[in-house]
This record gives structure tokens, C-alpha cells and sequence, in this order.
């Protein structure tokens, strides 16, 4: 069966002004259908087709370099668009407040990491917060690799994910990457994160 | 030694409407500025201190070797367009060109699946190796073909900040545009 774009789950400009309507549009009918489109081209007729996405990231090494890339767009996308929502908590509460204390000391430490993470990823690709068993680490992937790729460096489940391509930013912050980094924290979904933590 | 911006040796507008003057403002402007002051920045107190940019992009590595091959990738990108091209190689490179790959148009369709192709950030490039055999090649980010002893005729940035301005997604109608400010006179030059 093949991948299927899911609608964005609010309207192109429910993250104004953060995120531009503009942008979410082209990043989500456009790239992201660009990499959906692609990745069930490449596993068409492959003995992966039909595997989910998960089975298939986890074994990527073995896979050609097409899967790796359409792969990881087309998951890391469907993680980004949910991990973010308007007006949600400004910060995370409960059991998560708590693992991101217990991992980072505070929740100002936890964001520094992260934004570092993300500002010093050269190029291309993802700055991600990742489940390790019960704890959480930060880490950085070029292009669309991620962390649940046997290949990562830092292998895991990611619970949280930053797109530092140039598109998702390019239209409103140009070469401001740090402006839109800090923009991204007035819409994280710490409700989904939560999820993605327990499940 | 201390590295400085290179003027555009062109009107910021002179390569409208293919290559926008925003996008030229933002690209020379910010991000080759901010290679050349990051150079400047971390080359202090280090080996590289007063080398060239040849010998950093050949030795150098992480955000030195970053910076300064970008430094160099771009100084090469801007310099090749005109408003007012050549539009088409001649003499030698011309003979080169064809006895490589056949056509002029076949080199195109060769180089543009190489820009269009190239995944993430990077950039697509002729290039002329020891002998004066022309080939293309795709580095990623800020790879540079200098530092695998390859002679840079000709390259095209697919970052996506060199294009998303005025084409967003669409890489291949940059790229089409790209040819139509291509001086090859300047890629003559260099051959």
C-alpha cells in the first residue's frame, strides 16, 4: 500500500505569525507531496513496499540512497506538522516538564541545547529531541536523515524535530535561521510531544 | 590574513528577472558576508591564520574548511554571470565541450540532472582535472572541487537560498534561468 500525504492538521495560516501561510503551503503540497511521491515510486515493486515507514527507517543502510532521502522526508514532515499547533502550552507540563528537568536541569537549558543544535547544523536538515529510553538527548541530522535510522549517530526515538532546511524558513526569515528557530518554540504542540514520549 | 566580500561585478539588479535583485541582496549581501566574517573570525590564532583560501579549502576542516570553501564557491558563482553574456562557449572549451559530451545542449542536460539531483544543499560543477578532461560533479554543502586537485570551470549553487526567492520548490527553473546570465566568456577564461 502506498504512503499517502495526510492534510496538515490545522489551515496553512494557523501558525501565523510564526510560520507564514505562504510557507507552510509550498513546504507541505509541494515538498512534502514531492517526497511522498518519490519514496513510493522507489519501493514500488521492491520487497519493502508495504513495510511501515518505521521498519523501513530502521533497516535504511541496507536500502539505496533514494528511500533514505524520500524516507526520511516523508516521515520527518508528517513529525514536524504535528509536533507543532497554534496556541498550545507555552512550555511542557507534567510527566515531560519533568524528563526534560531530570535530562537538561531546566527547561531554558533544554532550549539552548536544542537551538544550538539546530543553528550549527551546517546545510541542510534536522535538529531533533529523542527518546532514550527514559531520558531524553538532543541531536542534529543532515538532510533528512533521522534518528531512527540505523545509520544515525544518535539513534532513538525522536519526540520533537526542527526542519533547518532553508525552505522552511527561507520566505519569511531569509538567512535569519536563528529568528526562526526562536519563532518555532511559540508553536510546539507540547501535547503531541507528550504522546510521542509515552507511546 | 584577514578575507573581504568581493563587490558583485555586476548592478545588483543586472541579472532581473532571471536572478532577482532581492535574492542577490540576501545571497552576496548576508550569506557570502557572513562567510567571510566567520572565516576571519575562526581563523584566528590557528595554522590557517595567514594561509590562503587555496590551502584552507585543501587542509583545512569543520567550520574553517566550511566557511572558506564557501567563501571561494561563491566569489566562483557570482563572478560567471553578465548582463549581457556570451551566450554560448567558443574556440577550445567549445571543442572541449563537444568532444566530452557530444553537444553543447548534451552538456546541459548533463549538468542540469547534476544540480537537480544533488540532495540537501550543495552545488553542481564542470570541472577539469590534471590532463584537461572535462567532467561534472555535485559536491554537498560547502564541498569544493579544488580541494580534490580539480581545475572549477563552471558551477551552479542549488542551496536552496540561491533560488527560493523567486522559484521556491522548483530547483530545475532556476536552473534554466541560471544559463541565461551564464557568461561564457568568463568560463573561457578560467578553461
Amino acid at each position: 500500500m502506498a504512503f499517502v500525504l495526510k492534510q496538515l492538521p490545522y489551515a496553512f495560516n494557523a501558525l501565523e505569525p510564526y510560520i507564514d501561510a505562504q510557507t507552510m503551503e509550498i513546504h507541505h503540497d509541494k515538498h512534502h507531496a514531492a517526497y511522498t511521491n518519490n519514496l513510493n515510486a522507489a519501493l514500488q515493486g521492491t520487497a519493502s513496499e508495504g513495510q511501515p515507514i518505521e521498519e523501513i527507517l530502521a533497516n535504511i543502510s541496507a536500502q539505496p540512497v533514494v528511500i533514505r532521502n524520500n524516507g526520511g522526508g516523508f516521515y520527518n514532515h508528517n513529525l514536524f506538522w504535528e509536533i507543532m499547533a497554534p496556541g498550545g502550552a507555552k512550555q511542557p507540563e507534567g510527566d515531560l516538564k519533568k524528563v526534560i528537568d531530570a535530562s537538561f536541569g531546566s527547561y531554558q537549558n533544554f532550549k539552548e541545547a536544542f537551538t544550538k543544535a539546530a543553528l550549527t547544523r551546517f546545510g541542510s536538515g534536522w535538529a531533533w529531541l529523542v527518546k532514550q529510553g527514559d531520558s531524553l538527548v538532543i541531536s542534529s541530522t543532515p538532510n533528512q536523515d533521522n534518528p531512527l535510522m540505523d545509520l544515525a549517530e544518535v539513534k532513538g526515538v525522536p519526540v520533537l524535530g526542527v526542519d533547518v532546511w532553508e525552505h522552511a524558513y527561507y520566505l519569511k526569515y531569509q538567512n535569519r535561521r536563528p529568528d526562526y528557530v526562536e519563532a518555532f518554540y511559540n508553536v510546539v504542540n507540547w501535547d503531541e510531544v507528550t504522546r510521542r514520549f509515552k507511546g | 590574513m584577514s578575507f573581504t566580500l568581493p563587490a558583485l561585478p555586476f548592478a545588483i539588479d543586472a541579472l532581473e528577472p532571471f536572478i532577482s535583485a532581492r535574492t542577490l541582496e540576501f545571497h552576496h549581501g548576508k550569506h557570502h558576508q557572513a562567510y567571510v566574517t566567520n572565516l576571519n573570525n575562526l581563523i584566528v590564532g590557528t595554522e590557517f591564520e595567514n594561509a590562503d583560501l587555496e590551502t584552507i579549502i585543501k587542509k583545512a576542516e569543520g567550520g574553517i574548511f566550511n566557511n572558506g570553501a564557501q567563501v571561494f564557491n561563491h566569489t566562483f558563482y557570482f563572478e560567471q554571470f553578465s548582463a549581457t553574456p556570451a551566450t554560448e562557449p567558443s574556440g577550445a572549451l567549445k571543442a572541449a565541450i563537444e568532444n566530452t559530451f557530444g553537444t553543447l545542449d548534451a552538456f546541459k542536460e548533463a549538468f542540469n540532472k547534476a544540480a537537480a539531483t544533488q540532495f540537501g544543499s550543495g552545488w553542481a560543477w564542470l570541472v577539469q582535472d590534471a590532463v584537461g578532461k572535462l567532467s561534472i560533479v555535485q559536491t554537498s554543502n560547502a564541498g569544493c572541487p579544488v580541494r580534490d586537485n580539480l581545475t572549477p570551470l563552471l558551477t551552479c549553487d542549488v542551496w536552496e537560498h540561491a533560488y527560493y526567492l523567486d522559484k521556491q520548490n522548483l530547483r530545475p527553473a532556476y536552473v534554466a534561468d541560471f544559463w541565461k546570465v551564464m557568461d561564457w566568456k568568463t568560463i573561457e577564461g578560467r578553461f
